[in-house]
């Protein structure tokens, strides 16, 4: 019984989280200027993260929490990159 | 380690809720991704997504395996401070890009707002 609830409740969340990330991969590449699509970018780094946390739920290991450990660092790292070359035209001065 | 059948149902429930409400966050911030028509208004509507959608999320992670397990787990709390604290620099520092992008432009950063 328990089993069966968080199975469905397991597979509509990934249904959610993965239109989500369909809405974010149409943001980037509808635009329509360059800080949307690292706005979409972002998203989809978050997406992604919740995404491998609900498969660790499911898959029952701790594994998937170090690759959503290591996504939301490097998403951090990325879109601050890409903001400071939107703004300067480079990324280390 | 315990399989997915010998959760208890209080906690099953509880894990699902959870699951569902941060999941429907993080779809209801992409849709207004998309829905919004500046990217001022635009930037705004992730944040769902990354504050409360993801804590649902950490919080039914953090009950799930801390059930299984029979003992405390709370190392999720590392990905919700993290991403607590990054998520405004961020889009602080991509505002502060797209404002200067518009000034140089010429673009009134204002220009659409009232608009549909």
């Amino acid at each position: 019984m328990s089993g069966a609830i968080l199975t469905v409740a397991l597979m509509v969340s990934e249904g959610f989280l993965t239109l989500a990330m369909a809405a974010a991969a149409f943001r980037i590449l509808r635009g329509p200027r360059a800080q949307d699509r690292v706005l979409g970018m972002d998203t989809l780094y978050v997406n992604s993260m919740l995404l491998l946390l609900v498969f660790g739920i499911g898959s029952g290991t701790t594994l998937y929490f170090e690759m959503a450990l290591i996504i939301g660092l490097l998403g951090f790292v990325a879109t601050v990159a890409m903001a400071k070359f939107l703004m300067r035209g480079e990324v280390i001065e | 380690m315990s399989t997915i059948e010998d959760l208890p149902l209080w906690a099953a429930i509880a894990t699902s809720g959870l699951l569902v409400l941060g999941s429907g966050l993080a779809l209801t911030g992409s849709i207004g991704l998309l829905r919004f028509s500046t990217f001022y208004e635009r930037i705004h509507a992730p944040t769902l997504g990354s504050t409360l959608g993801l804590f649902s999320i950490l919080a039914a992670s953090m009950l799930y395996f801390s059930v299984t397990q029979t003992r405390p787990v709370v190392h999720e709390i590392l990905i919700g401070i993290f991403v607590t604290t990054t998520t405004p620099v961020t889009f602080m520092v991509l505002v502060q890009a797209a404002l200067y992008r518009d000034r140089l432009e010429g673009r009134d950063p204002d220009a659409h707002f009232g608009e549909e």
